[in-house]
């Protein structure tokens, strides 16, 4: 993962090594401060010298500490800046991938996961590459410098250095893979925790309804109490790796700090060294202390990326031409000839073999049971995903060999859910066609049918809508989206209808406009309307992905066969 | 600061573990120090070749101090993290019990759906009240007057100077960061919030960006706010780098400047040569304390907010309160609606206006008309959720206001379109309707509510474990446990609110059917959109923009002209192959 990552992203790759660089230079001015600091010591106190005397060496060490704390600077804008370019590259990656992979990949319930990977997983980088990855470099550069000053002062504390070393690494290694797990379950307790209280708080007038209310609140501090010993239980183990380290750390530095005041003792060393040494040790421990601390945020960080390379990796549900066609039409005849599409989590194709032909100025009605494919070649059409056998052609020019924007200023949808963007009305139209005048905004909207309820709306064409602005019902909505079909002006027209009942007054305006979108164009229709199906040129009834029959409501009754078993099943309800 | 007192008011239970947790905290620092300084000690003295016997109690504390450290901090994060730990659950059953009254009036702010959720969050930002904030700043505050303390006994002028160079770092410079971080702080959030709302939108919206074309130029707008967000976090960037620096340049100045001080006082014998590594080395361990606490600064100011809007909604008063003398239980359940209206507040819509009609014991009554009708609405004010803001309702003889409000809701058994389960065993789902219910009087009414099918496919009966909000559950299964709660529960009045909203046709009319049955002898309100089994109803009131604007019987009104034979055609229109 982390050579994926200076793969692909070179300026991070430059920049880890100017950190790492910075972080060198940087532990290199701290030896030499200490080191300044022990021969000042040494010459004041055993040398008897003065301050005059030693005003050289202070200075010295004054630069020394000035240059460092700047270096420090400079090193954690290094590492910041990395950070920064990885996030705000992966951050259009990942968007420009998800729109790649469309709507037949972005759906149900993964949706929520995925605006959490974009959102929140991006800034989750964040510790892992502008901490935790230098860090890593550094808690193995930073002790081998170090020993690498101790061993010619004096070798047995080298000696001793370099035999706990190791030590710590294995014992983190141990004890922190069965601390992490135990680390993990605590975060998950923690999780589930706050899951269960939101769900109380959420059910609230549930447990009122009940009368439950008063009472639950026993069970709140009990679940709490609950939850409070068993992570306890947990920390208790989990706080054994760090426990550990410190005790290592610790029991070396008394052990050589005694070791040397020892030999001074025989004059074994000089006090210099033995001085220069101890403050040394320290310096030797701490960045594999540093590890430890951001650990978790770190882990979290690692799996964001993990999951934001996994979405890059997705293969892409449509090939793009080698050598793009080109395609204006004002009047489109769609063929599709045996095609096949099976998705890729699901052993039965969701389309197989279906062959139709769409005239323009004409109607199709698409009908048949929920999962009977009717969504899948929605998808088809409008390339949010290509055939896996056969061909969709668009005046006898196969889809394939267009550019897919090229192809989709072709083709107007208005879904059964259309999406509302955080902005006002108008420019909710006007996402259909940008440079469009308000004028034609306003038109659009007038043979959409919305106009009325739009001039209802607390501030017009500008009332804000989306999450925090204005609530509209479904059937306005829809409008809405018709009224982005007709400033679109596309010659193919593909339109989902809402499976329940909406307001009198959406239905009508709904039926109208869509009367007036229909002249001219080709359209297909996903119909849950009985006028709808009447009234089209052409019914094509789906029946688990395969085209069971299709022609006009008196041909396939006449047949019948399924649609006429199917609108008999109807009618009877209806009776009912 | 308000908000601050009130927060730290929260500690005071616990003041003897967090006492104890503090007197580790500061151990763990001195424990650290003691070991660097004596160790400097111990080196400094050797170097004059003395008896080892005169170094005997150096090498002992080095000893000590070495082993003692890590139990120390051991025992600290343990104490610590208990402290924290009951904090946060004193702090949900307190908040649970100012919430309670509050629901669901004041909580179900009808915009902001994920209001609860962040308080969630905001609760949990809390918790680091005493282990970010508190903690940390009364253990550098102990440790600090100690290494003054410590110094002073050498001599008054390296005291002053520790002092100095503790509260610059411990204080100054956290605050001069915060002072010039404030404003790119500030729009990193601004922009950040933007970014994530554009971000939302595109993969929420890409069915439509793709079909306009328009994936292009969002990925742009997207592009803009990234850079933007990217300027502002190097900015960010460079004001923490900052701090880091300033802190590590004040720790090591404030060695370098002791040993200004110090050298002199060494040549003038005041200060014996043996402790010049010393006092260098407690300079620079009693840092430890006070370093975390630019980290504390910035969790203080996000646990004050947190704080903030906690208070902000636990406070406020409930809408709907008991009376202070409750009258007795209604002795029937005739309900009458006398000229009520309703709206969310002062400037807002009607959303009821003038509404009068009245159900008579063992009668059935349905209230149709489009959605935003304010249907829901009349549920809402009977089992008391909201109170009218003009006209009265009784139950009984008295109005809804002068009962108890478990004792009123104790009267009515309410199935809604959205069934909540609680993830627990279906056994304590079922029995929110009775608390002591027996298994076989539970196993009894889910057979009435048609649900033996799914008994016998549970694995563990009614000791199956209901998952994420009983997920696992169909939507007609969902429904039809609640109404065996309700049937449970043996309501005199039962409200039916949507109960079908979210069922295809078929599972809707064999659920009305087993409703209509089992409550045959009930009073009984049914609310839909969906006019389906009216025919059995004593009275249908047809509701459009908060008014009734029709009520008659199904016969009635299904060739009046009026809206409600308009809503039937439009339904008749809809071709449904479930």
């Amino acid at each position: 993962m982390d050579k994926r990552l200076t793969r692909e992203i070179r300026p991070f790759h430059n920049l880890l090594v100017a950190t790492v660089a910075l972080g060198a230079l940087s532990t290199a001015f701290t030896i030499l401060q200490l080191a300044l600091f022990a021969k000042i010591v040494d010459r004041v106190y055993l040398h008897g010298q003065t301050l005059n005397q030693v005003e050289a060496l202070l200075f010295f060490l004054l630069l020394a500490i000035v240059g460092r704390a700047a270096l420090l600077w400079l090193r954690e804008i290094a590492a910041q800046e990395g950070a920064v370019r990885v996030k705000a590259e992966l951050r259009d990656r990942l968007f420009r991938q998800l729109m790649r992979l469309g709507p037949s990949y972005i759906r149900g319930e993964r949706t929520g996961e995925l605006v959490s990977t974009a959102t929140d997983g991006i800034e989750h980088l964040d510790p892992y590459f502008g901490r935790y990855l230098p860090q890593m470099v550094m808690s193995v550069l930073t002790p081998l410098m170090i020993v690498a000053c101790v061993f010619p002062l004096d070798w047995i504390s080298g000696a001793l250095l370099l035999a706990t070393a190791p030590i710590i690494p294995i014992l983190m290694i141990v004890i922190g893979s069965y601390s992490a797990k135990h680390m993990e379950r605590q975060w998950l307790a923690l999780s589930r925790m706050s899951a269960y209280f939101l769900e109380v708080l959420q059910g609230l007038p549930t447990l009122k309804l009940f009368g439950r209310s008063s009472s639950e609140a026993e069970r709140v501090a009990s679940v709490s109490e609950e939850f409070r010993t068993r992570t306890m239980k947990v920390l208790r183990y989990a706080f054994l790796s760090g426990f550990a380290l410190e005790f290592m750390t610790m029991a070396a530095i008394a052990l050589i700090a005694v070791t040397l005041g020892v030999r001074l003792l025989s004059g074994g060393i000089s006090f210099f060294s033995a001085f220069f040494i101890l403050l040394l040790i320290p310096e030797f421990y701490r960045p594999l202390r540093d590890l430890g601390a951001d650990r978790h945020a770190a882990m979290e960080g690692k799996s964001a990326a993990e999951r934001i390379f996994a979405i890059l990796d997705t293969s892409l549900p449509v090939r793009l031409p080698d050598h793009p066609a080109k395609l204006s039409a004002d009047a489109l005849t769609i063929e599709l000839s045996g095609v096949c599409f099976s998705y890729p989590d699901s052993a039965l194709p969701a389309v197989s073999d279906v062959s139709l032909q769409l005239l323009p100025g004409t109607r199709t009605a698409l009908v048949g049971a929920s999962g009977s494919g009717k969504s899948t070649l929605v998808n088809l059409l409008l390339r949010f995903l290509d055939p896996s056998e056969g061909h969709i052609s668009a005046n006898g020019l196969p889809l394939t060999e267009l550019p897919l924007d090229v192809w989709r200023e072709h083709v107007a949808l208005v879904p059964q859910h259309p999406y509302l963007f955080y902005g006002s009305v108008l420019d909710n139209i006007r996402l259909a066609r940008p440079d469009a005048t308000d004028d034609e905004v306003r038109l659009a909207a007038d043979q959409a049918g919305a106009a009325d309820f739009i001039a209802r709306l607390s501030g017009g064409y500008a009332t804000q809508l989306g999450e925090q602005g204005d609530r509209i019902s479904q059937g306005q909505a829809q409008r809405l989206a018709l009224a982005r079909a007709f400033l679109k002006d596309a010659p193919l027209v593909v339109l989902d209808e809402p499976t329940s009942s909406l307001d009198p007054e959406s239905e009508e305006q709904i039926r109208l406009a869509l009367e007036r979108l229909a002249l001219g164009r080709t359209v297909l229709i996903v119909a849950h309307r009985l006028k709808t199906v009447y009234s089209a040129d052409q019914i094509a009834v789906l029946d688990q992905g395969r085209l069971a029959e299709s022609g006009t409501h008196d041909e396939l009754i006449a047949r019948g066969g399924q649609y006429a078993r199917l609108a008999g099943a109807y009618s009877s309800v209806a009776a009912d | 600061m308000r908000t601050l007192t009130r927060l730290l008011g929260f500690l005071s239970p616990y003041r003897w573990r967090i006492a104890l947790a503090i007197f580790l905290g500061v151990l763990t620092v001195a424990t650290n120090t003691g070991l660097l300084a004596t160790a400097a000690y111990l080196i400094s003295a050797a170097a004059t070749h003395p008896l080892l016997i005169e170094l005997t109690a150096a090498i002992y504390l080095v000893r000590i101090f070495g082993i003692s450290r890590a139990f120390v901090r051991y025992a600290e994060r343990i104490v610590s993290h208990n402290v924290t730990f009951k904090l946060l659950g004193s702090l949900r059953t307190r908040l649970y019990r100012k919430l309670e009254p509050l629901a669901p009036a004041r909580l179900a702010d009808y915009r902001s759906g994920d209001l609860l959720a962040r308080m969630i969050r905001d609760i949990e930002e809390l918790q680091n009240l005493f282990q970010q904030v508190a903690g940390p700043a009364l253990v550098a505050l102990a440790s600090s007057i100690a290494t003054v303390v410590a110094f002073a006994v050498f001599s008054d002028v390296l005291a002053v100077v520790a002092l100095a160079f503790l509260v610059l770092t411990g204080v100054g410079i956290p605050l001069l960061a915060r002072y010039l971080g404030r404003d790119a702080g500030r729009r990193e959030l601004t922009v950040r919030a933007e970014l994530n709302a554009q971000l939302i939108d595109g993969v929420q919206g890409v069915q439509d960006l793709l079909a306009l074309g328009r994936d292009g130029d969002h990925r742009q707008r997207i592009a803009r706010l990234s850079d933007e967000l990217s300027r502002l976090q190097r900015r960010m960037a460079r004001i923490t780098g900052m701090q880091q620096c300033l802190s590590d340049l004040s720790t090591n100045l404030a060695l370098w400047t002791i040993l200004l001080f110090a050298i002199p006082m060494v040549h003038d014998a005041q200060i014996r040569g043996v402790y010049l590594a010393t006092l260098g080395l407690i300079m620079l361990g009693s840092f430890e304390a006070v370093r975390p606490l630019g980290r504390s600064f910035q969790f203080l100011e996000r646990t004050v907010a947190a704080g903030e809007r906690i208070f902000e909604i636990a406070d406020s008063e409930p809408l709907v309160v008991d009376p202070a003398v409750p009258c007795a239980s209604p002795e029937s359940a005739l309900l009458e609606f006398r000229d009520v209206s309703f709206s969310y507040g002062p400037n807002e819509s009607l959303i009821l206006d003038q509404i009068n009609f009245t159900v008579q014991p063992d009668s059935r009554v349905a209230i149709v008309g489009p959605s935003g009708a304010g249907k829901s609405t009349i549920a809402n004010l009977i089992v008391r959720f909201w109170d009218p803001i003009s006209g009265e309702i009784r139950l009984g003889q008295h109005d809804l206001r002068d009962y108890a409000q478990e004792q009123l809701r104790g009267q009515i058994g309410l199935v809604g379109q959205n069934t909540r389960l609680f993830t627990s065993t279906l056994r304590a789902n079922a029995r929110l309707g009775k608390p002591n219910a027996t298994d076989d009087e539970i196993e009894a009414v889910l057979r009435r509510a048609q649900l033996d099918e799914l008994l016998q496919r549970l694995p563990e009966g009614i000791n199956t474990w209901l998952g994420e909000q009983g997920m696992r559950f169909s939507g007609g299964e969902r429904q039809r446990l609640a109404i065996a709660r309700v049937l449970l529960k043996d309501a005199p009045l039962l409200i039916l609110d949507e109960p079908t909203a979210n069922l295809d046709p078929l599972t809707e009319r064999d659920l009305l059917d087993a409703l209509l049955e089992l409550f045959q002898d009930r009073s009984l309100l049914l609310i839909t959109h969906r006019l389906v089994r009216l025919e059995q109803m004593d009275e249908i009131l047809v509701l459009d923009g908060g008014r009734i604007v029709e009520r008659g019987t199904h016969v009635e009104l299904a060739h009046a002209g009026g809206l409600y034979q308009r809503m039937l055609e439009v339904q008749d229109q809809v071709f449904a192959l479930a």
